[in-house]
């Protein structure tokens, strides 16, 4: 048998239907991988053996009975925002180190319920709260990929890095991910993988760590878009726990795969460009509007003219909703306490200030001043505004476009320490993705080139809200056209 | 008006108090506001928790409709506006018995808007009381202080239990305004049945807003809507018993009165009412977290509610107090002070009307009303409780009209219904209490009386109300059974008056 | 809308995170950059706009008044840095 851990999610649930391999093998290949490649790559911050082999067992015996859910028997990892029932869940903080939930989250029970196996739990930034994994208090992801040019440790990006480093180094068939600003879609563009961003609401957020309520959403970080549409079909549902959860059903997005692109408009966004992007960027989105015109769609050049506030607004709404949702992290029911305070006051702020790392820190503050007494309408209600003028530009090219193409992201994976000096360089990382966000919409990056370097980059198709069908189907046009085969050369 | 009688005198003149309340109702709901865990007294520490009381990471609201109805309901009752779309905020400050860091209220958007409660005060008159709004939102858990010398213990039973804060107009002006506004919105609350009004387990309490102006300026407030005529008011929170606002406000008005009298400046701020000291003192504790920064609870959408279900829950209101002490009024006659002291309570006035049916309603009032009602409290039973049914009250009642016993010798037949004893029909059969009509036994007892008191009949001749002696006398020779208009009657043609 | 030391103690203060003096500077240095940043929103014309605050364009459902949850205190205080018989425990608190 050739390597497992290579096998696409579509491929491996194949075999496993077909009994060419157990799930206990397929799940003991990764976990040999994981411990080999954990020290450097730094992916897993819990690794589940046992309990991956139990499942594995238990989904060999369904199999071997011929049944078994949509996921019999696939190891996957999953983003440490999950949390899962009896297994730390730290979502990269040190306020969390520890903290053992006693309930699972309605994505992960989802796809427990249709037979996946759980390898662990992935690294990611503090919180969800960076693009390149640097902020984890776990130490930094390292990207399987490096340059041609140096022999630096790169980043995945974030903050799902853990998900997409571990998908790209072989590490786990598939994974879960979040994606607040873009914290899917980058690390998928960073990493060579394909990330995928629902609409907002098609996930349910209830046992998810929340960063910011009205933009969290979780999603598939895979091998192709193939492997995409299936996971992300069995994490979404209707959930009654979730107030924003959307009572809508979840297709078989495997049927918009193949289709071409026959008919279908294709917006290009004339402010998806910065300064400073490079010229394989730019070609790349060149390669992308060819292939699509090629598979029979329409090339439509659009605006999108509110584009460059989404990033300052996001900078006020995410950390606003932060500050609030990450006031529990007191040090009273769960969660790390100082050892030593002097009053109760002192008791808050010492933990706090002890369990965040300093990124989680400088948000929170944001957050907590743009909500302040004279600053809310000034700050906070106005990104709001700006949000929906976002949301609105939308709203104004959906008749005349069915999808959005754009680049996912202004470079390649970028070394590890690079960008930690000035957080507004870090923030820049975000801001072709965070419109989705803003407006709720579905986006999904597709690896689709190699820079100078010969690392990835990646194209961002965006669809209208519900309409995934047709995200898939365009991304599916840009993978096949692509034929995107690069692999990260294992040096770990 | 009764303006004056509102009046502080200070030593520097005359000076007014301004109120408004904030009036915490907690929801008669089985589950809590946002999470499907019970409500309840009594449990033991923690039980009634789930996770999303107790804030943990993931952990999403999902609100319980039960409790928007509640809402509605009093906000009809409140004959206020009902917002057909509502929003919940966050409020932000962090305390030990705040689970998430942050109360789910509504600021902006509140699920009812304006109204007005007509307030009856001691001296008979009406006032109005707006009502400026009513929102929904959560309660936050208790801290136990006294189970270690070190440390406090949180308990988040409470944590969650849905609350209705009405907040009222500045429009209260006496600490017999406050209280009299409270009974009368906790009395609405009862009949609409949208909490017990239990004040002594917390589920009815006050936020009191008190300031203090100088004579006049209050007047100006009401013809400008404009507050800088009026003083700093201080929040003296969590007040849960009528005598206690009554006490904290009188001690707050003081307070303030002395200090602007000494040329100093009230300063806003949140007050707690010790009752054993009899006074406020300020909660520092409190005071470090006023900038709440409230903002729209992300993890919830706006709250629409369709007009069809405000007409469904409008059809299906009681009668609430108003229209009923009217209808009291109307239909049997009864003085208001009646009709106010009967619809005080549902049960009371329910009562008050299966005893009235063909009877003489004042005289059914004045037995519900005193005898029955103080042998209730001394009891503690409620009127629903009652160990006499309201059939026994018109029975005698009917014994009375029909002058088969005095009303004299109804309190005793009263006393041995109360006991038990069967009806009150019974009673006098069983006791032989029927009244003495005969006017030759009463003849006859009249006069051995006047034979053996010659020089006090003399006397009545001069003094004319000197027969209450002789009553009394005779009523004593039968036992208190005779007809008191027959004795009258026959004493004064035997005494000559 | 410049940030002074000042500000950012307070702010500081109001997110309960201790920061020590010699941070506040350098701190309000950071979110000065970040706020100038920000500050571009206010080219924006939002004139008549409403304020956006989901996506989800829904009634929010609502749940029955049935009782489901509770009754898991050891799952409540399974986590707790500190408790004692049945209750979380911290420091004294001063109301």
């Amino acid at each position: 048998m050739s390597d497992l851990t290579k096998l696409t999610l579509k491929a491996a649930l194949d075999g496993l239907k077909a009994r060419d391999f157990s799930s206990e093998e397929i799940t003991r290949a990764f976990v040999a991988n994981i411990d080999a490649a954990n020290p450097r790559l730094n992916a897993y911050v819990v690794q589940t053996t046992d309990k991956a082999l139990e499942m594995a067992r238990a989904s060999d015996a369904r199999l071997a009975k011929g049944e078994g859910g949509p996921l019999e028997g696939a190891p996957l990892g999953i983003k440490d925002l999950f949390c899962t029932d009896g297994v730390q869940t730290t979502a990269g903080s040190n306020m969390l180190r520890g903290f053992v939930p006693p309930y699972e989250s309605t994505v992960t029970s989802n796809l427990w319920a249709d037979g996946a196996v759980m390898l662990g739990k992935l690294n990611m930034d503090e919180f969800a709260m960076g693009s390149s994994n640097e902020t984890s208090a776990f130490g930094p992801v390292v990207n399987p990929w490096k340059s041609s040019a140096s022999n630096a440790d790169l980043t995945p990006g974030g903050s799902s890095g853990g998900s997409a480093s571990a998908v790209a180094g072989d590490l786990c068939l598939a994974a879960t991910a979040s994606d607040t600003g873009g914290s899917i879609r980058q690390p998928a563009a960073f990493t060579g993988t394909v990330g995928m961003k629902p609409t907002y609401g098609r996930a349910s957020r209830f046992g998810m760590v929340a960063f910011a309520s009205s933009l969290d959403q979780a999603g598939p970080i895979a091998k192709t878009v193939e492997d995409a549409a299936i996971l992300l079909r069995s994490m979404c549902s209707f959930d009654p726990k979730d107030s924003t959860s959307l009572d809508v059903e979840a297709p078989d997005w495997t049927q918009s795969l193949g289709k071409g692109a026959k008919g279908l408009r294709i917006g290009i966004p004339k402010e998806y460009v910065v300064d400073g992007m490079p010229a394989e960027q730019m070609d790349l989105w060149e390669k992308g509007k060819a292939w699509l015109r090629d598979a029979g769609a329409e090339i439509v050049d659009i605006s999108l003219p509110h584009t460059r506030y989404a990033l300052p607004a996001y900078y006020i709404i995410a950390p606003a909703e932060a500050s609030s949702n990450l006031a529990r992290y007191d040090g009273m029911r769960f969660g790390h306490r100082a050892d030593k305070a002097s009053s109760l006051t002192d008791l808050y702020e010492t933990s706090r200030a002890e369990g965040f790392g300093k990124e989680v820190q400088r948000r929170l503050t944001i957050g907590a001043y743009v909500l302040s007494a004279g600053f809310y309408d000034a700050y906070y209600v106005r990104a709001l505004k700006v949000r929906r003028r976002i949301a609105m530009d939308f709203d104004a090219v959906w008749d005349k476009v069915d999808a959005i193409l754009t680049p996912s992201t202004p470079s390649a994976a970028f070394a590890i320490g690079d960008k930690q000096v000035d957080p507004l360089q870090m923030y820049l990382n975000d801001i072709f993705t965070v419109t989705a966000n803003l407006a709720g919409l579905p986006g999904i990056s597709v690896p689709a080139g190699l820079d100078k370097g010969g690392l990835p980059l990646g194209l961002q198709v965006i669809g209208k809200a519900l309409d995934e069908a047709t995200v898939f189907q365009v991304a599916d046009v840009l993978e096949q056209s692509a034929g995107f085969t690069a692999r990260p050369e294992k040096w770990w | 008006m009764t303006e004056n009688t509102k009046l502080i005198h200070g030593r520097t003149g005359p000076w007014e108090i301004v109120m408004g309340l904030e009036i915490h109702a907690q929801v008669a709901s089985k589950a809590k506001l946002f999470s499907g865990a019970a409500v309840g007294f009594g449990a033991g520490p923690n039980e009634q928790v789930s996770l999303v009381d107790a804030g943990f990471p993931g952990m999403l609201p999902v609100l319980n409709k039960f409790c928007v109805e509640q809402a509605v309901r009093t906000g009809l009752g409140l004959n206020a506006q009902i917002n057909r779309r509502s929003q919940f905020d966050r409020k932000n400050y962090f305390y030990p018995d705040l689970p998430t860091g942050y109360q789910i209220s509504q600021l902006y958007h509140p699920i009812v808007g304006e109204g007005v409660v007509e307030v009856e005060a001691e001296d008979g008159a009406f006032f109005n009381v707006g009502i400026e709004r009513l929102h929904l939102e959560q309660d936050a858990g208790k801290l136990i202080h006294d189970l270690s010398p070190t440390e406090s213990y949180v308990d988040l039973n409470r944590a969650g239990t849905a609350l209705m804060e009405i907040v009222s107009r500045p429009d209260i002006r006496s600490p017999e305004e406050a209280v009299a506004y409270v009974k009368k919105i906790r009395t609405i609350l009862i009949y609409l049945g949208t909490c017990d009004g239990d004040m002594e387990k917390g589920n009815l309490r006050a936020d009191v807003n008190v300031s203090v102006c100088r004579e006049g300026q209050y007047a100006k407030y009401k013809a400008t809507g404009d507050f800088s005529h009026l003083g700093t008011r201080c929040e003296i929170k969590n007040v849960n018993s009528f005598r206690f606002i009554s006490q904290a406000i009188n001690y707050e008005a003081r307070r303030q009165i002395e200090i602007l009298e000494d040329g100093g400046k009230v300063i806003q701020e949140t007050r707690l009412y010790d009752p054993t000291a009899g006074e406020t003192r300020s909660m520092r504790s409190k005071e470090e977290a006023m900038d709440y920064r409230y903002f729209p609870d992300p993890d919830l959408l706006p709250l629409e509610i369709e007009q069809a279900w405000i007409d469904e829950i409008k059809a299906n209101l009681p009668e609430l107090p108003d229209a009923k002490r009217r209808r009291l009024m109307a239909d049997y006659g009864l003085s208001q002070y009646d009709a106010v002291v009967l619809i005080s309570e549902q049960a009371k006035a329910d009562y008050f009307e299966a005893a009235a049916k063909g009877r003489d309603a004042k005289l059914v009032a004045n037995w519900v009303t005193n005898e029955l009602s103080a042998r209730l409290a001394a009891n503690d039973l409620d009127f629903d409780q009652s160990p006499v049914p309201a059939a026994h009250v018109a029975q005698l009642v009917e014994l009375i009209e029909t002058n088969v016993i005095s009303s004299k010798i109804a309190k005793e037949v009263f006393d041995h219904v109360w006991n038990g004893e069967g009806s009150p029909a019974e009673v006098v059969e069983k006791h032989g209490l029927k009244q003495v009509t005969d006017t030759g036994a009463i003849e006859k007892a009249v006069d051995e009386i006047i034979a053996a008191n010659p020089d006090k009949a003399a006397a009545v001749a001069e003094k004319p109300q000197a027969i209450g002696w002789f009553v009394g006398q005779v009523m004593k020779a039968t036992g208190g059974k005779a007809n008191p208009a027959a004795v009258n009657d026959i004493l004064k043609a035997k005494l000559g008056l | 809308m410049a940030i002074d030391a000042a500000t950012v103690r307070r702010v500081a203060h109001l997110a309960r995170i201790k920061t020590p003096e010699d941070r506040l500077e350098p701190l309000a240095a950071e979110l000065n950059g970040i706020l100038a940043w920000i500050e571009q929103l206010n080219e924006v014309d939002v004139a008549g706009v409403e304020p956006m605050t989901s996506n989800v364009h829904q009634p929010l459902h609502l749940r029955d008044d049935v009782v489901t949850d509770g009754g898991k205190r050891d799952d409540v205080l399974s986590n707790a840095p500190r408790a004692a018989d049945g209750f979380f425990v911290v420091p004294k608190v001063v109301e």
